[in-house]
């Protein structure tokens, strides 16, 4: 079956053509058959390959296929000043990485698939949907699967286009629409700096493959110091890729407002899947980045802050699906912590994880809404959508749909970091790594606060969705319900993976997905052994005091919303600043609204006048000037130049007029001129020849 | 004389011909029979499609650079010959014309009912005059070609064209002509310098080729040469014709503009500067890079607050030639590949936006933004068709524009003239690319109906469809298998940069540029 590995990320693309073409005039059991059949195979494939050789061969196993030629480009100089031709090959390569990463996609992809048959199901746009999921299932294969960055790229911008289409799925809504085209517009920006690193690649190594681009770096740059300059850019230039997919700061804004999907997206796209790409990319160039210390700080501190940043405003919003969208953007941060403190393993194990226990949270959230949306329509209700995402008229919703609740909760005691959970593994992990390299320490302190704001937001969350009285009035409280199966199922395989995922990752070196991983890291290149550090005490020491904090900010929150779902008043009266800039996400909306989008409008606008007056000025200037010289020279021609002509037609006349008297016919006339004439010329010699 | 010509007969003659021959025969056509005439020219155009296509798998992407010459004597007493060649460039450049003049044939089914014989002749002429420019390998005879594709043009504009049209068609003519004649004293020069080495007057470019020009008389002709072909791509500042030109022009002529007629300018410094010129070419590059940085993000700014959708495709052009120009101006082989081929890009993704504005101005006679929102709804498989092209345009990877961006792009970093501050700034262009697209189409496509007429639309009709998919299909297969259009080009790119660079080989380090490089680079650093 490994044979066929590459065709895992084609059968999706076939499930997406077959809908996209003919889904409008299909029944909706062969939409939906065809789209998760689709995906399904493709994650049968992906396990035969796991079970199959990786098993056997372990990480060092590495499938590759090329199927053909994409871009056979002529040749452009090197930094050497060696001439290489540009060649793009349409090939996937499975390894250790790679397989992670499928896994994920195609497994995490086949539940949200089942679930969103429930979910859409009233939907008219049943079958667009499904086209876009399997697209997007298409896109993102390609982008775990290619072996070069140009592969990687085609994922790269087609899980975008997908996520732009799914974001703006209900695009009647202008909300939608607008943020489906700045999740679009933020994510170019970051491939700008992607795309210009693939320049930068190739014009260093002259290959864009990613093992031989790896294998180049070790060859050409064997000091760190060797590469800074162009390793350093390189490192930097994919990494501002990486913070427009993976919304890091400066560019995480487009993820919150891309909720305005439908919220199975959400889940696949913007918590489990696409948003983890930049991650994916990282790691990928793990080699790279190892020789550039100084992309891997910035990395680090940008990762961090990011995770405490957006942690801080997930405190107190309120609707259950920005609270996660934030979440997702603070996990996302702690991935990027790891990697730039060269923990590439535990950032793809925390992405592991963070894939199940947040696509859960979705989901649940997702239910929630469903069953919200439902119940307000069953009791004649008109409040819009985002009134019925708002926790304030939720509440006490365990008792009625036991399963999303319960489900729920184990998700958030993984994402809050409650040991033994998946999310208490992995996130130790990084936090640990952090620990290393000495004057960096900040980094965990840092870490671990925004560990405990998330366990308090979380908490928050619990409370206020699914303890307490229910708040959405008397009429809706009677039409509650659990979701059907479709959904609860996927939900409860969900949260098995929230607690068993962490277990291919435990600590004190007994982790699995390390060493499986870590040949794939150093891109099949020979491994050098590595020593190992600190004491399991010491481990669990930091490791205590992480969980200590977390279970802090639990219990702080429990003692804040128990009972009192106003309990945001707390801060909201005691330091209305603080509540403000939090509750208005630090208003970095309106500041990026008023500078770069107003700027760039602005600036524009100022160009189209210029363009009108000036440049098209000039040119009718031009004309005008012809014209007026016409002008000019018309009347120049009617006085002057006639004038002219007509002057010499008079001089000609007057002087022929008074020559024509000469002219008399008389030929003693005649004779007598020519006589004076004959002298005349005799006298003009004489006089000539004798001076 | 036919060499190099497989089929043994005067292929380039027919293809370049049928069309005018055609036009003849319509206007011998009862005036009144509207139905006649538009069938006959559609029947016309797609055969001169037909005709075309034994081209493009006769050529032989191994072989000599020209092939299907042919060759006869015109003018013997100032050396003018009648010589017609194709090359993997030219050969591109045809298809897409036939391609597009057969579209542009069958979008005016319904749009043009007035002076309708008039309007196919001239359409027909104009077929003629661009496939000649192509393929002619006199200078003479590429000039009249030049020249002659001029009239119908104005004649498209002037009479079928919206409320400026006289305004427009004008300028549109004017501007082109003064180029034009600029570019005539540079053909003249060279003809003349030829003479002065060899002793032999011909226009014959092959021969024109074969000699090297005084590094004075490069400068001066590059200079004409430049004016002439830089207001017809349009470049920065020489674009402002272009604008009103599409906005008045109907829809068939928007889409010859765009898809062929601003080619002819980048086709002019490839086919002519570039290997004539060299050494005036090399001084210029800065410059010329420098104004087609400037014309990527300025066209691409102004694109963005156009309120009119033509006149925001128009802008888009603007844009888009920067990045031909930048490919070719790049001067490494990569570049100028990915230039060519960004000239067949551009005419198919822009043709089809300016397809998608004349379906929808039909109906609604109106180009104001403003005056659409939420019609995805109403017409559904117009807005795949739509997004696609935009996709296309914005260069999304897996269609053809990503394919010729990224090589020209990757290109120009690696150009000795410190490419990679322009590609450092041309990046900026493909990110206010998708910026004026997507919004562009949020405003039209999305949100709710506000204008109730709108309600009423029709989708695309299957007329409407076979215009649209063929440039679909093609913007596909380019983007996803580019190779038997890069392939082509091989050839007749190692030739030019041998012209500019003398004989480089792959692979081998080319020991004394590799300083030059290195000091030229720290320069600009230090600039």
């Amino acid at each position: 079956m490994s044979d066929f590995f590459w065709l895992i990320p084609l059968i999706p693309g076939v499930g997406a053509l077959i809908n996209g073409l003919f889904g409008k005039r299909l029944p909706k059991p062969v939409i939906h058959g065809v789209a998760i059949g689709a995906v399904a195979l493709s994650f049968l494939i992906a396990l035969g390959c796991f079970f199959g050789p990786f098993l056997s061969g372990g990480g060092e196993t590495v499938l590759e296929k090329t199927l053909f030629t994409w871009i056979p480009g002529m040749s452009a100089a090197q930094a050497d000043g060696t001439m290489a031709d540009f060649t793009a090959l349409w090939q996937y390569r499975l390894d250790a990485l790679s397989m992670v990463m499928v896994l994920v996609v195609t497994g995490i992809g086949l539940l949200i698939h089942i679930y969103s048959m429930g979910y859409m199901s009233h939907d008219p746009g049943y079958w667009r949907f499904f086209t876009y999921l399997n697209l997007f299932t298409f896109f993102m294969l390609n982008l775990v699967l290619g072996a070069n960055f140009l592969m990687m790229f085609i994922g790269w911008e087609g899980v975008g286009l997908c996520s732009y289409l799914l974001i703006g799925f209900w695009f009647e809504r202008d909300s939608a629409a607008n943020a489906g085209k700045k999740a679009f517009i933020v994510n170019r920006i970051g491939d700008a700096g992607f795309i210009l690193a693939i320049f930068l690649i190739f014009y260093t190594f002259g290959t864009v493959d990613f093992y031989e681009v790896m294998a180049g770096v070790s060859a050409q740059f064997d000091s760190p110091e060797a590469g800074w300059g162009v390793l350093t850019a390189i490192g930097l230039l994919l990494f501002v890729g990486a913070t427009g997919k993976s919304a890091q700061i400066p560019l995480y804004v487009w993820l919150p407002d891309a909720m305005e999907g439908p919220t199975p997206v959400s889940a696949l796209i913007h918590a489990a899947t696409m948003v983890t790409a930049g991650v994916y990319m990282v790691a990928r160039s793990a080699v790279l980045f190892e020789h550039a210390p100084n992309a891997m700080l910035v990395v680090a501190i940008v990762g961090v802050s990011t995770a405490v940043f957006a942690a801080s405003i997930g405190l107190f919003q309120n609707d259950i699906k920005k609270v996660l969208a934030y979440s997702t953007v603070s996990q996302l941060g702690y991935m990027f912590l790891g990697l730039g403190m060269g923990a590439y393993a535990a950032a793809i194990f925390h992405l592991m994880t963070h894939a199940f226990f947040k696509a859960c949270l979705f989901l649940g959230s997702g239910s929630v809404i469903h069953t919200m949306e439902h119940a307000e329509h069953a009791s004649g209700g008109h409040r819009d959508y985002t009134e019925m995402q708002d926790m304030r008229n939720m509440g006490g919703l365990l008792k009625h749909m036991p399963k999303t609740g319960w489900t729920f909760i184990i998700a958030t005691t993984a994402l809050a970091g409650i040991p033994l959970t998946a999310g208490f593994f992995s996130k130790d992990e990084i936090l640990w790594s952090a620990t290393h390299g000495g004057h960096v320490t900040l980094f965990w302190i840092v870490g671990v606060i925004a560990a405990g704001m998330t366990a308090f937001y979380m908490t928050r969350q619990v409370i206020l969705t699914f303890f307490g009285e229910f708040r959405g009035g008397e009429k809706m409280a009677s039409h509650l319900h659990e979701s059907p199966s479709s959904m609860t199922i996927p939900l409860m395989v969900l949260a098995v993976g929230s607690i068993v995922a962490g277990y291919v990752g435990l600590p004190f070196g007994a982790s699995l997905i390390g060493p499986f991983l870590a040949p794939a890291l150093n891109a099949g290149m020979p491994i050098e052994a590595e020593a190992h550090h600190a004491s399991v005490a010491v481990e669990l020491m930091f490791m205590g005091a992480s969980v200590l904090v977390g279970l802090c900010a639990i219990f702080l929150a429990y003692r804040m919303y128990w009972g009192k779902p106003e309990g945001d008043k707390a801060v909201s009266e005691g330091w209305p600043g603080v509540y403000r800039t939090l509750y208005n996400k630090y208003f970095v909306d309106e500041i990026y609204g008023a500078t770069v989008v107003d700027g760039t409008l602005g600036g524009a606008s100022a160009l189209n006048a210029f363009d009108a007056e000036v440049v098209d000025g000039a040119v009718n200037g031009a004309a005008k000037l012809t014209l007026g010289v016409s002008d000019l020279s018309n009347l120049a021609d009617a006085s002057l130049v006639d004038g002219l002509v007509n002057a010499v037609w008079k001089v000609l006349a007057g002087v022929s007029n008074g020559l024509r008297h000469l002219q008399t016919g008389v030929l003693q006339n005649y004779a007598l001129m020519m006589m004076v004439g004959i002298g005349a010329l005799i006298g003009f010699f004489y006089y000539y020849l004798w001076t | 004389m036919l060499e190099n010509n497989p089929f043994n007969f005067n292929i380039l003659s027919l293809v370049v011909w049928w069309p005018a021959v055609g036009a003849f025969a319509i206007l011998f056509m009862n005036k009144t029979k509207d139905a006649q005439i538009k069938w006959a020219a559609n029947i016309i155009t797609f055969v001169g499609f037909l005709l075309s296509l034994p081209l493009w798998f006769a050529f032989d992407n191994n072989g000599p650079q020209f092939q299907f010459q042919e060759r006869y004597d015109w003018i013997p007493s100032i050396g003018v010959s009648y010589h017609f060649g194709m090359d993997g460039i030219s050969l591109l450049l045809v298809m897409m014309t036939t391609l597009l003049g057969f579209i542009a044939v069958l979008s005016s089914w319904n749009a043009i009912t007035d002076r309708v014989k008039q309007y196919y002749a001239f359409l027909l002429f104009l077929q003629t005059g661009m496939l000649g420019v192509f393929v002619a390998l006199d200078f003479f005879l590429f000039y009249v070609f030049w020249e002659v594709m001029l009239v119908p043009m104005y004649f498209l504009i002037g009479i079928w064209g919206g409320p400026r049209k006289l305004y427009a068609a004008i300028k549109f003519f004017l501007y082109t002509l003064v180029g034009s004649v600029l570019m005539l004293l540079g053909i003249i020069a060279l003809y003349f310098e030829h003479f002065n080495q060899t002793g032999v007057y011909t226009f014959d470019l092959l021969q024109l080729w074969s000699i090297d020009y005084p590094a004075g008389l490069q400068f001066w002709v590059f200079l004409g040469f430049f004016v002439g072909f830089a207001i017809k791509v349009p470049m920065f500042p020489f674009h402002t014709w272009l604008p009103d030109a599409h906005v008045e022009a109907p829809t068939a002529g928007s889409v010859i503009l765009a898809g062929v007629l601003l080619k002819m300018g980048t086709y002019g410094f490839v086919r002519f500067s570039l290997p004539l010129l060299p050494d005036a070419t090399k001084d210029a590059v800065w410059w010329v890079l420098t104004l087609a940085v400037i014309g990527i993000i300025y066209g691409a700014l102004v694109a963005l607050v156009q309120s009119d959708w033509k006149k925001l495709v128009a802008y888009s052009s603007v844009s888009h030639l920067g990045f031909v120009m930048l490919g070719v101006f790049a001067l490494t082989e990569l570049g100028l590949q990915g230039g060519i081929l960004q000239m067949i890009n551009h005419g198919l993704s822009t043709g089809g936006l300016f397809l998608v504005v004349g379906i929808m101005y039909e109906q609604t006679h109106t180009r104001k933004i403003a005056d659409y929102g939420g019609i995805a709804k109403v017409v559904p498989k117009f807005g795949v068709l739509f997004l696609l092209v935009a996709l296309a345009s914005m260069g999304l990877p897996l269609l053809n524009g990503f394919i010729g961006e990224f090589m020209i792009l990757q290109g120009t970093f690696a150009s000795d003239y410190a490419g990679w501050v322009y590609a450092a700034f041309a990046v900026s262009g493909i990110v206010l690319g998708a910026a004026y697209l997507l919004w562009l189409y949020q405003r039209l496509m999305f949100g709710k109906i506000d204008n109730p007429e709108n309600e009423k639309l029709k989708d695309v009709s299957l007329r409407e469809q076979a215009t649209m998919w063929p440039i679909v299909a093609l913007c596909i297969f380019i983007g996803v298998y580019p190779r038997p259009f890069l392939e082509p080009l091989r050839v007749p790119v190692e030739a030019i940069m041998e012209r500019i660079e003398g004989p480089r080989t792959a692979g081998v380090p080319a020991e004394p540029v590799v300083e030059l490089e290195a000091d030229n680079q720290e320069e600009a650093v230090a600039n």
